[in-house]
């Protein structure tokens, strides 16, 4: 294997830490749709927690996002 | 840099520093991102000062945006720091809107995003790491250290805890700093790589036109998510900051 393929395929398994963001970011919602069914009336408090959680899981993604653009560019 | 070939996509040649203002701007180095802060920082300024020049009863849209944003801020503030939080507001709203006109200028054409370069987000998050260190050991003197050793631990273990404890302190700063740039970057970088899908696509004549509007399609929803992302991660920098501030004055 050639150096410009074996990044490709790095860049590839790089970007595999994903599927642990799409659960993460799944679990965080559905824990919304929960509370907010169980307690309306929390909507807005618990939304401003779940949008922060999202931002702080979501950043796991781009850390393995950035591995990746690092492989493949730089 | 991946510059050879015509199929190879340049993503992070946007992100190269020139100098700008012409010659008065090389002769002391001063590049876009700096040119940039200048902007921000007016902004800044522009928005609160003729916002808050008529000062009517009932706010008109400028008014509203900056009472609004003064308001949020400072709620925020007390919400999470407690009483104290006034005495960190000025710091925190600077703080704020330094980061969301930095990623907000970013979303404009031709405008260029400092808060895409790890200097400028490590600079900031050192910024508020030291400021929550010194005011934790202003606040506590000697008895900050006890931050380290959570309560209630057996003994046997608290050597253990107490590193983990500091590396998770230290941590703090890298954490920070890579969240706010690995955002800005890897969104820049998705334009810029679907942008590019764009004119591939269309040069290869009929067959990929549609998929050329599809990129296209998916750049400007993209562009719409990149305002979503420069907003929260200014408020999730400033909610940690928040939040740190919260720990340094109360200690667990």
């Amino acid at each position: 294997m050639d150096l410009a393929s074996a990044k490709m395929v790095g860049a590839g398994l790089a970007v595999i830490a994903l599927a642990g963001v799409g659960v993460g970011i799944g679990n965080i919602f559905a824990a919304l749709v929960n509370s907010v069914a169980r307690n309306p009336a929390a909507r807005d408090r618990v939304f401003g927690l779940a949008i922060l959680g999202f931002a702080l899981t979501e950043a796991v993604a781009l850390y393995a996002l950035v591995i990746a653009f690092i492989i493949l560019f730089v | 840099m991946a510059a050879e070939g015509s199929s190879s996509i340049d993503a992070l040649g946007q992100f190269q520093l020139h100098t700008a203002l012409g010659p008065i701007g090389a002769s002391v180095n001063f590049t876009q991102a700096n040119l940039m802060m200048v902007v921000s920082g007016l902004g800044i300024l522009a928005l609160l000062w003729f916002g808050m020049k008529p000062r009517a009863m009932v706010p008109g849209r400028l008014q509203a945006a900056a009472e609004l944003s003064y308001d949020t801020m400072l709620s925020m503030c007390l919400e999470q720091i407690g009483p104290e939080g006034r005495k960190f507001f000025p710091f925190v709203f600077t703080l704020f809107f330094f980061i969301l006109f930095g990623n907000l200028l970013g979303v404009f054409p031709y405008f260029f995003t400092f808060t895409s370069h790890i200097a400028v987000t490590l600079a900031l998050a050192l910024l508020v790491f030291v400021l929550v260190t010194t005011v934790a050991i202003r606040e506590h003197g000697w008895h900050f250290f006890s931050y380290f050793v959570p309560q209630g631990i057996p003994v046997v273990l608290a050597p253990l805890l107490v590193v983990i404890e500091v590396i998770s302190y230290l941590s703090r700063v890298i954490s920070l700093s890579v969240r706010l740039f690995a955002n800005m970057m890897a969104g820049h970088v998705m334009l810029e790589v679907f942008g590019a899908f764009i004119i591939m696509l269309g040069g290869l004549g009929a067959l990929g036109y549609a998929p050329a509007g599809l990129s296209l399609a998916l750049n400007t929803i993209l562009i719409g998510f990149e305002l979503l992302v420069a907003v929260l991660q200014a408020y999730v920098f400033a909610v940690l900051t928040c939040i740190y501030l919260h720990d340094a004055v109360h200690l667990h």
